[in-house]
């Protein structure tokens, strides 16, 4: 028929070939899960790299004492915008709506995601959330000053542009809501034959979990944030103090979405990570099933802790004690995941490329942000350290540490797959070098500032911390240099760099076994699935 | 794979009789609940309302959104759900009733 | 993997999957709802007795009412369903009509309880309420806000009924349509029309270069693929319909039988 030859036709085309549509649209009205993933993925390290240079001039404010760069109100809106920015349009989309998208379709064997339509409307969510966001900053009454949680009542009084910072928030919600359940409805229904549950690839368990927390988390952020708006245009007094309202409750439903979404940041950058690993260890993953399971675990715990954000906020002594004790648990299929990774990586055959130093740094800086965690965790000391800069040092060890570091190793570990060139490692590993010295040097010197009592969101400081915060600064700048070094020689790799084979690195997942980059529907023939998804055959005719 | 197609074309079809038995169970349990507050019940009442309206949900879902006779995966998801709710109501309440 | 199969895997036709993301989407609405119902949980046992005394100033007849039009409304809803799976259109359209109307009949008594109360001064904001208790603020903030958006959700999904009514009433002019690249082998040919005994009905002229696409078009019909994506469709709406009516089972209770 002239369907399949039609069907072989196009599969000698890769996705970028097909268009449906002319110019920009071909982009903008595609369902096709591999272009969504790449508009993702373009428009996240867009927002990236702009809240990366508000935290440049944060720190270039504190390089001296007293107002230099920006007044007081200048950095309310700085540090708001940057957590607003990182958070909701950067960290929590990241990894699942630019590489989930792109690679769970082909990871399980199915041409597209099950909503595909869904999907492209979740990206069109995103960025009018974006659009509001931004525009929340040049109208009305000014950038909001709240900080990126809009806590109660400061949030329904102050004269700044809340109510459409907020909005943005709210369809941000929506979007990442969308994709968690396609990934849900498309794990459960379009595996390849032979594909178990057991069978899928790490990262696809870490991308349900994920996706439980999307759709369960995600509604309670909603209507907090409607709650908030109705207060600002109604006054209904739910969170207001002088109409009976109580604003910790506003805390409360906060942290109930905000906290099982450190976990919709994390979880994914877990699942690459156990991709990556057994890839470059050239042996299979060791202990499949705990880090599985390890993942709806830490889903599930995260709905049990989110007291321990509010442990100065005046909640009951039980709740406190109920909490910090809750918190230590999270630690426990966390470090399962870790102990599993190092006993892959024992007796391996190790081939330190770009993507797997990355990921590798993701072990050391994950533990270092996951211990001082539970130094947070723990009730006594948190009293002590509690909006300080140890906590600002905390999550950014693992928010960028983690997280961040992973997502540059996705970059590099898929990116030629995605793009169909190589960039050169030489530069890979000195951007590396840059980043790594530059990220220790400005997060480590704030756990030591935030010791001492350096309160995090204030523009200036008291004398005595001059010195370490001039440390924390010039690191900064490092970690920009290794960032700008890094996207230029991704840029320019992925632009004229030699083309990439099909499975550059020798991995074993679906996605390494279709053309370079993917055609339009993945797949000529749907694949059977015979292996374990890191089944690394001993010999080299065996691997084909 | 097999599981897929037995479903492919229709849902299992129910009864008209049995979708009128149901909405009469359900007017009659909103008769019940109505009289039942009017009872001086004091704090049970609120109890027993909610456990009504619990019983009417069970009855809307497993019929009318057909959810007896859905693969099992759909009651474990509202098992999950229901109880993600109770747990984050739960564990609000370690705060509110020691304050 | 069989060709049908891989056909379906295309068209996305999948009416289990297509399920579990509508009760995945259901789960979220719950939850949305879950917020406030914990809201009202926390206020409930910090104010009982404004509690108690602002839900003795609701209609419970009222509520009654409505809470009996919802629980009908969700019957014809799932009659509806059930009269468009054995085939019967019109009694499913039927049906589908009378949910409307309960829908709106529903909308319509909340509009006068709503309007009551506001002409007494009662709502977020107001000069009046700000003089009662902070409990009766609180519990009025909830009630606007509860009832609120759970009308809303019942606009949408009388929204919805609408989107079905138009799929349900529209008959498809189905169309097969030939391009001209699958055309061109055809040059110089005639089309052939002709009945069962193989008598010529009607003959077409030569097709030359200058045709460039050929269209069969049926006038009038309601399709076999087009009834089944419409139970698909009304499946999916009727569970959203039914959860809408699930929600105010619970908020029924709460609001208008706490007081007695």
């Amino acid at each position: 028929m002239s369907d399949s030859v039609a069907g072989s036709l196009a599969a000698e085309k890769n996705f970028y070939q097909e268009k449906t549509h002319k110019g920009i649209l071909a982009w903008l009205l595609s369902t096709d899960h591999k272009r969504i993933g790449i508009m993702y993925l373009f428009s996240m390290l867009t927002f990236f790299l702009i809240a990366v240079f508000l935290g440049f001039l944060m720190r270039l404010e504190m390089l001296t004492p007293g107002e230099t760069v920006m007044g007081a109100h200048t950095y309310n809106s700085i540090f708001t915008l940057h957590g607003v920015l990182m958070i909701f349009l950067f960290i929590i989309p990241g990894i699942p709506a630019a590489f989930g998208n792109f690679m769970l379709p082909l990871q399980i064997g199915a041409r597209d995601v099950a909503f595909p339509r869904l999907n492209l409307l979740s990206y069109w969510f995103y960025l009018t959330g974006a659009i509001l966001a931004l525009l929340s900053l040049f109208t009305g009454p000014g950038p909001a000053d709240t900080g990126w949680t809009f806590y109660a009542p400061y949030s329904l009084r102050t004269g700044t542009n809340v109510a459409l910072a907020v909005m943005a928030a709210f369809i941000l919600g929506f979007s990442s809501i969308l994709t968690g359940l396609n990934f849900i409805t498309t794990m459960h229904r379009l595996r390849a034959p032979g594909m178990s549950f057991f069978k899928m690839p790490l990262f696809c368990w870490s991308l349900y979990a994920t996706g439980w927390i999307q759709i369960l988390a995600t509604p309670i952020l909603g209507i907090t944030l409607a709650l908030v708006l109705m207060e600002r245009w109604l006054g209904i007094g739910v969170f207001d103090p002088v109409k009976g309202g109580d604003p910790v409750l506003y805390q409360h439903l906060f942290w109930i979405y905000s906290h099982p979404a450190v976990y919709i940041m994390i979880l994914p950058a877990m699942g690459i990570l156990s991709d990556i690993i057994p890839t470059f260890a050239r042996r299979t993953i060791f202990g499949y099933k705990a880090i599985a399971f390890s993942s709806l675990a830490i889903a599930f715990v995260g709905y049990l802790v989110w007291g321990h954000h509010m442990f100065t906020s005046g909640i009951s002594d039980t709740s406190r004690m109920a909490f910090s004790f809750l918190t230590f648990l999270v630690a426990i299929p966390s470090a399962i995941k870790v102990f599993n990774w190092l006993a892959t990586l024992y007796k391996g055959s190790i081939d330190v490329t770009p993507p797997f130093l990355y990921g590798i740094s993701f072990i050391i800086l994950f533990s270092i942000g996951g211990l001082t965690g539970l130094i947070l965790g723990a009730l006594a000391t948190d009293i002590h350290v509690h909006d300080t800069y140890f906590v600002v040092a905390h999550f950014h060890y693992v928010m960028f540490g983690g997280t961040g570091f992973v997502f540059f190793a996705a970059l590099h570990y898929w990116g030629p797959k995605m793009f169909g060139r190589m960039f050169n490692s030489k530069v890979s590993y000195i951007a590396w070098g840059f980043l790594f010295v530059g990220f220790n040097m400005l997060y480590f010197t704030m756990f030591v500032l935030g010791y001492m009592g350096m309160p995090r969101r204030y523009y200036d400081f008291l004398p005595e911390f001059h010195s370490l915060h001039v440390v924390a600064t010039v690191g900064s700048w490092i970690l920009i240099i290794g960032i700008i070094i890094m996207f230029v020689n991704l840029y320019r790799g992925f632009r004229y760099g030699p083309r990439a084979t099909m499975n550059p690195w020798g991995g074993t997942t679906l996605e390494w076994k279709v053309p370079t980059p993917p055609p339009l529907e993945n797949f000529d023939k749907i694949p059977e699935v015979k292996h374990e998804p890191y089944y690394h055959p001993r010999n080299q005719e065996e691997r084909q | 794979m097999v599981h897929q197609n037995e479903h492919q074309h229709t849902q299992h079809i129910v009864g008209y009789g049995t979708y009128i038995m149901v909405w009469l169970a359900l007017l009659m349990l909103t008769a019940l609940t109505v009289t039942v507050a009017g009872m001086n019940f004091k704090n049970f009442a609120i109890v027993i309302a909610i456990l009504i309206a619990g019983l009417k949900s069970i009855l809307v879902m497993n019929y009318f959104m057909h959810l007896k006779f859905e693969p099992p995966i759909f009651r474990t998801m509202v098992y999950i759900t229901v109880f993600t709710l109770a747990i984050i109501i739960g564990l609000t309440f370690t705060d509110i009733s020691f304050r | 993997m069989s060709q049908a199969a891989e056909l379906t895997m295309e068209k996305h036709y999948d009416p289990i999957g297509s399920r579990i993301g509508m009760w995945l989407f259901l789960f979220t609405e719950f939850l949305l709802f879950g917020g406030l119902f914990l809201l009202y949980a926390i206020y409930l046992n910090k104010y009982p007795e404004e509690f108690h005394y602002g839900s003795s100033q609701l209609d419970q007849f009222v509520g009654a009412m409505n809470t009996i039009i919802l629980l009908t409304s969700s019957l014809t809803m799932v009659l509806a369903v059930g009269a468009l799976q054995r085939d019967r259109r019109k009694l499913s359209i039927f049906f589908l009509v009378t949910t409307f109307t309960f829908g709106a009949a529903f909308l319509i008594n909340k509009y006068f309880e709503w309007g009551h109360k506001i002409e007494l001064g009662i709502y977020p904001g107001s000069q009046e309420l700000t003089q009662h208790p902070q409990g009766e603020i609180v519990f009025y903030g909830l009630y606007y806000a509860m009832t609120g958006l759970h009308g809303l959700h019942v606009i949408i999904g009388m929204v919805i009924m609408l989107f079905l009514l138009y799929f349900l009433l529209k008959k498809s002019h189905r169309a097969l349509s030939i391009k001209s690249n699958q055309i061109q082998n055809l040059n110089g040919k005639r089309l052939l029309l002709s009945d069962e005994t193989g008598k010529k009905l009607w003959k077409s002229q030569e097709i030359t270069s200058e045709v460039t696409g050929m269209d069969v078009v049926v006038k009038g019909v309601f399709t076999e693929e087009q009834l089944k994506s419409s139970e698909v469709k009304l499946e999916n709406s009727g569970l959203y319909w039914h959860l809408v009516d699930i929600i105010w089972i619970f908020l029924f209770p709460l609001f208008y039988l706490v007081s007695m």
